[in-house]
């Protein structure tokens, strides 16, 4: 008896970067790479104030050397596309009802943006008050 | 009897991640990474942050963000490299994942109780 097997069409490594919207959508999954990387950031900052003052000021001068600059300029860039993907796509996955209407995408987009805004600037007061 | 899955799990993880990422990290990397090593704005000074970070109820929050956003990183790296990347050892990338994410999320216990 033989059996049959479907045939999988082979699909090459690089099948994202022909289309523009295949690789926004890379670029954009690719972007956990640079939450992952900010973490771990924030963890050497951290283990950096538990060492002392020296140890802190060492880090802010270590973050301005170029190739550590290089890594944190791309990696916000990264983090920016995350956030307005992010955001734009939460409408889309979760749809809210308020008695019996659904609520616009508009006011939920709005609503993430209004709590960007009130989280940053309780992190800033926090940190530099 | 259906086996419980801990996969929904994970996604649930995801998203919580993934809105605590999009809400918290801007203005943490805009902060740490440039304002305050370049001097845009004044660094805070060391014993404000060892008063701030040495809060029980911080090290709780910055924990809990670690975790979340490791746990989104790693779900939706693995599904990077097997969609977008066709790498097809599913097992393999998966304990990669979730095992370096497990790893980082231990080393912050003691980097958050350092302070």
């Amino acid at each position: 008896m033989t059996t049959q097997r479907a045939y999988v069409r082979p699909m090459s490594t690089f099948w994202w970067v022909k289309k523009r919207s295949y690789f926004i959508f890379v670029m954009r999954e690719l972007s956990s790479l640079f939450v992952a990387w900010f973490v771990f950031y924030l963890l050497l900052f951290i283990s950096a104030v538990g060492r002392g003052g020296e140890a802190y000021q060492d880090f802010l001068v270590g973050a301005k050397y170029p190739a550590v600059v290089v890594i944190n300029v791309v990696a916000f860039a990264f983090i920016v596309l995350h956030t307005v993907t992010w955001f734009s796509l939460t409408p889309k996955a979760m749809v809210l009802t308020i008695r019996g209407q659904r609520v616009p995408a508009i006011v939920i987009l709005g609503a993430q943006y209004a709590a960007l805004v009130a989280v940053s600037a309780f992190v800033y007061w926090l940190v530099t008050r | 009897m259906t086996r419980p899955r801990i996969e929904p799990l994970i996604w649930l993880n995801f998203s919580a991640g993934g809105v605590t990422a999009a809400v918290f990290l801007p203005v943490l990397a805009f902060l740490f990474a440039f304002a305050f090593p370049f001097g845009w704005i004044d660094a805070p000074s060391h014993e404000h942050l060892v008063s701030v970070i040495g809060n029980p109820i911080t090290k709780l929050a910055l924990f809990g963000l670690f975790v979340v956003m490791l746990v989104h990183a790693a779900h939706r790296f693995r599904y990077t490299l097997y969609d977008g990347l066709q790498i097809k050892e599913k097992g393999l990338i998966a304990v990669l994942c979730y095992g370096s994410a497990a790893i980082v999320a231990l080393a912050s216990i003691p980097v958050l109780l350092s302070v």
